[in-house]
Parts: C-alpha cells; sequence; structure tokens
C-alpha cells in the first residue's frame, strides 16, 4: 500500500499539489469508521464513551464531508475553463 | 452473510480511494476522482453502520446507537458542507487545515475511549499473561494517540496562523524542550506498553502530546505552513491505519496507509519545489532567525515609483508581459480583474502570460486554482522553469503582491532563510513592475532587494484597485 502510495503521487504537475493534499485529507477521514464502532459498540448507560465517540464521529464527518466538498469546489474551477 | 458484503464494501471503498487519488494526480480527471473516492467512503461509512458486527461472549453483535451515530454524522455533514461551501478561495488551506485537525482529534478520541474500554476489562490487578496479551493492542492505541494528538494539535495552530490569530512564537532552546516533550511522551507510551493498568498516564501523554504538537508548528514560519499541513496530513493518515490495525479493518488500513504514504511524498515533493529538506523547514524556522537576516541584508536604499498611467503606457507597448501572482492577489480577490486585464492587453496584441512559482500563495497550486476561477486559460500559465526561459525576452513584468518568490536574496545571499529556494527569475526581464500595498517585507519577513533594483518600479496600492485602474487607462489609451 505504500507503494501504491508513492506511485501514484510520483508525477504529479505542481498545479494539483493543493486539490490532491485536500482529496488526500477527505481519504484520511476514513478514521470514522473507527468512530463509528466505537460509538455502535458503547453500552448505553456509558455516558463518556457515548460522548466521546459522538464528538469522534461529528469531527470525523467534518473531515470527510468538508475536505470532499472543498476538494470538489477547487476542482470545479479546472474544469469550468473550456 | 453480512459479514462477506462488509468485506465487500470496504473492498469497494479501498478501491475507490486508490483510483480516486490516481485520477486526482492527472487534470483531467482530478474531479470524478474526488466524487469516486467520495462515493467510496459513503459506501464503507454506511456499510459498517448497518452490517458491522462483533461476537462477544459467544453471541453476534450488531451496533447500536444508530440516533446517536445518525446525529452526528448528519449535524457533521451539514456544518462540514457549509463550512466547505461558504470559504474564501483563500482561505482554503486554512480549512484543509482545520479539517485536518478534525481526522486527527477522531483518531485521538477513539484511542482514549478503546482504551477505557480495554482498562475496564483488566481490571485493577490484571495477571501478567493477559497484559501480554493486550500488548499489541496498547501498541496501536497509544501510538493513535499520540500521532492523532499531534496531528490536531499542530492542524490548530496551523490553522490559526493561517489566518493570522496566531504569532509566531519561538524562543531558545525550543528544539530542545520539543525533542523532550515528544521523548517523554515516547516514553510513557513504552512504559505504559509494559504496564497498561496504569489508565491516568494516557492522560499524561495526550497533554505531551498535545504540546508537542503546539510548539512544534508553532515557530514555523507562514510560508512554511503548506508543507506543515501536508507532513499534518500524513500524520492523520497514519494515525488512522492505526486505527484499521486496531479493528483489523481493511479499508481504514487502506485509506489510512495511502494518505500517510502518499501525503509524505507529497511534503517531500513541496520541499524540493523550494529547494529545501525537510529537516530544514521544520527546525530551521523562518521565525527564529529573522531578526538577523533583516540586518545582514541591510538594502535599503532609494526605490522608485511608478504611476498608473505610465505603467499602463508601457504595458500596452510591450511585446510580451508575464504577470507573477502572489498571495496579495489572493487577498484583494483580484483574480477576475487579473484576468480583464489580461484580455485588454491581448486584444491590444501584447503576449500575455502568467508565471507561477511552485509555492507562490499560501500553497502549492494554490495560485492555478485561483486564476482557474477566474477562467485563465490553462496554456497560458507557465510553471517555473518554463517562466524563467521566457524572461529574457520579456518587456514588462509585472508582480501582484508576490514577494519571497521574486526574491534574489534566494541566490545571491547565503545569509537568507530562503537562500537556496528556485525563484522566478524575474530580473532578466526588460522592466519590472511591482504592485505591493507598502513596502513591508512579505510573508516570510525578509526584505527583498529586488524592489531597490534599477530596472525595478513600485506601484502601490491593493492589487484589485490597481489592476481596475490599470483597465481603465489602458482602454482609453
Amino acid at each position: 500500500m505504500i507503494f501504491v502510495g508513492i506511485e501514484i503521487i510520483e508525477k504529479v504537475p505542481s498545479v494539483l499539489h493543493t486539490p490532491l493534499m485536500s482529496g488526500a485529507n477527505a481519504i484520511h477521514g476514513v478514521v470514522i469508521i473507527g468512530a463509528i464502532i466505537v460509538m455502535g459498540k458503547a453500552e448505553q448507560d456509558n455516558y463518556l464513551a457515548l460522548a466521546l465517540g459522538f464528538i469522534a464521529v461529528l469531527l470525523g464527518t467534518l473531515n470527510v464531508v468538508g475536505g470532499f466538498v472543498v476538494t470538489d469546489r477547487m476542482l470545479e474551477m479546472f474544469k469550468k475553463k473550456k | 452473510m453480512n459479514q462477506h458484503l462488509l468485506t465487500i464494501c470496504y473492498l469497494i471503498g479501498s478501491i475507490t480511494f486508490i483510483l480516486g487519488l490516481k485520477m486526482l494526480s492527472n487534470p483531467a480527471s482530478a474531479r470524478k476522482g474526488n466524487l469516486l473516492a467520495a462515493g467510496g467512503m459513503s459506501i464503507a461509512i454506511f456499510g459498517t453502520i448497518f452490517l458491522f458486527s462483533y461476537d462477544e461472549n459467544g453471541t453476534t453483535h450488531y451496533l447500536g446507537n444508530y440516533i446517536w451515530i445518525f446525529a452526528a454524522l448528519i449535524i457533521g455533514a451539514i456544518v462540514g458542507t457549509l463550512a466547505a461551501k461558504k470559504v474564501q478561495m483563500t482561505a482554503m488551506p486554512e480549512m484543509v487545515s482545520l479539517f485536518n485537525g478534525m481526522g486527527g482529534a477522531c483518531a485521538a478520541l477513539i484511542s482514549i475511549v478503546e482504551f477505557n474500554h480495554l482498562s475496564k476489562e483488566l481490571g485493577a490487578t490484571p495477571t501478567a499473561e493477559m497484559i501480554q496479551h493486550i500488548q499489541p493492542t496498547v501498541l496501536i492505541i497509544v501510538l493513535g494517540l499520540i500521532i492523532g494528538a499531534v496531528s490536531f494539535a499542530g492542524s490548530m495552530i496551523a490553522w490559526g496562523k493561517l489566518n493570522g490569530k496566531v504569532k509566531d512564537f519561538s524562543f531558545t532552546g525550543q528544539n530542545v524542550l520539543n525533542m523532550i516533550v515528544l521523548a517523554s511522551a515516547l516514553g510513557l507510551a513504552v512504559y505504559m506498553i509494559f504496564n497498561p493498568q496504569q489508565h491516568m498516564l494516557l492522560y499524561a501523554i495526550l497533554g505531551l502530546s498535545l504540546f508537542y504538537g503546539i510548539f512544534f508548528v508553532m515557530p514555523i514560519g507562514g510560508a512554511d505552513m503548506p508543507v506543515v499541513i501536508s507532513l499534518l496530513n500524513s500524520f492523520t493518515g497514519v494515525a488512522a491505519a492505526c486505527g484499521g490495525f486496531l479493528y483489523d479493518n481493511k479499508v481504514m488500513l487502506t485509506g489510512g496507509i495511502l494518505v500517510g504514504a502518499a501525503g509524505t511524498l507529497l511534503t517531500i515533493l513541496m520541499c524540493k519545489a523550494m529547494n529545501r529538506s525537510l529537516k530544514n523547514v521544520l527546525i530551521g524556522s523562518f521565525g527564529g532567525n529573522k531578526k538577523g537576516v533583516a540586518g545582514a541584508t541591510g538594502a535599503q536604499g532609494d526605490h522608485k515609483e511608478i504611476s498608473l498611467s505610465d505603467a499602463a503606457m508601457v504595458m500596452s507597448y510591450a511585446n510580451k508581459v508575464l504577470i507573477v501572482p502572489g498571495y496579495g492577489l489572493a487577498v484583494a480577490q483580484a483574480q477576475h480583474t487579473c484576468h480583464e486585464l489580461e484580455k485588454i492587453l491581448t486584444e491590444k496584441g501584447v503576449e500575455v502570460k502568467y508565471a507561477i512559482h511552485p509555492v507562490a500563495g499560501r500553497m502549492p497550486g494554490h495560485m492555478n486554482v485561483l486564476l482557474a476561477e477566474a477562467d485563465v486559460s490553462y496554456d497560458i500559465l507557465m510553471e517555473m522553469e518554463q517562466a524563467n526561459d521566457e524572461f529574457p525576452t520579456t518587456d514588462v513584468v509585472l508582480i501582484l503582491g508576490a514577494n519571497d518568490v521574486v526574491n534574489p536574496a534566494a541566490k545571491s545571499d547565503p545569509a537568507s532563510p530562503i537562500y537556496g529556494m528556485p525563484i522566478l527569475d524575474v530580473e532578466q526581464a526588460k522592466t519590472v513592475i511591482v504592485n505591493k500595498r507598502s513596502m513591508k517585507p512579505g510573508y516570510a519577513g525578509i526584505e527583498n532587494d529586488l524592489f531597490f533594483r534599477p530596472k525595478t518600479s513600485m506601484l502601490f496600492g491593493d492589487a484589485k484597485k490597481v489592476l481596475q485602474d490599470l483597465c481603465t487607462e489602458i482602454k482609453n489609451a
């Protein structure tokens, strides 16, 4: 997987560095899956776990959704010219 | 059955991440790549919510607390979308940093909850056998906590720095202190792996990691922030991968490692564009030696001003004009006016091109994004090497709010903090017109000799205002 990552990035024009960073940023939002699992496993009366899990899912969602939307907005501008 | 479905979901997720990232690295397919990855992410998320099951005491459980999960998902999605839609193009780098911090915090929180879970199972006096059994898990949890917390704190500082809320701050011995803090966090982590019943230590590690994150980014100058964000981005990737190990979750592993590797490489690429090593960026911070440098160059002198009408005249009678956009253009939101000027000049038969330094603006590619927003054609955007070949045949170079990327000190003054960074060789051109708001040094805080050179004339004012006036002048000429 490390090599796949390196292979992918190797020949990127610097034009795309920002969107790429942003896209990668959205992808590491997969942590949210861990947060969902934490949340789903938490016992009903374990308020600490519930509260922390809730915040974790919330932040994870922000990361994922925000990340993809920002990336899309950046790329939209590239598409327009033509 | 559900387990297999979930595996398929994760497989789809993993593949879309790889393909998406691959497509993101090509201008033509980038947007589709992003959507593809987003789609894969949705599948993985909803797959997890509805299909994930785990065994406890011999019975199979599905995830509960749907109300909580969905509440968090919905709030997060709404806030995230709004924030991402509303943000100004110029504030994009801050936004990425902020979202990155959220991901880091998420990873750290997972570690905390999982550890509490674990220490409850463990009880107060675990047997040596039990400890041995959970050691790998503790290692991953602690690792995820440290990396996630550093990434979160660092990203928050980077965010604050980019929007000017946090100032550069450094003191002598800071690097030493940082190393001590990091070493003690790691030391505690190792201790913890062998003594997992000491669960309060986890918070000490958390505190130290946050502290390290803050002080690690604090002294780094704003001009280097993109590199830092990219680095923190790959940190969060690694933290996500830790989560993947923790839950033996393929899609988290794929996504995390992919971003970790890609992010690291991207960081190195960015450093290369500035001709500096990563170590140099992180330790030889701009902020620390700023004062010494201002004295060292000492290139004070007289600068020449040029009037609007003269500038308009020079440009409309030129054969070739190269525009060098910088952050000043972005701040003034002048990209549309800039395109306007370009069109007017082109109509007059002037060849207009843009010379874009790899690190112009606050992030690599930042200027391209901005100019693309203003419908500037892709063909006339030139990268640095290309532009440097063109300068000798150029009549007028118009520098719009760029500073460090055209600072000749990078070539001539070994004492300068940006020494060695490749720059746009604007001095090769016949005339250089610099638009800036004032004579203040740029973001890296360094004086720029260029402004005092005989070929250079200064055109003070807000980029947008100046460009508008130039347009009118040239039209009337």
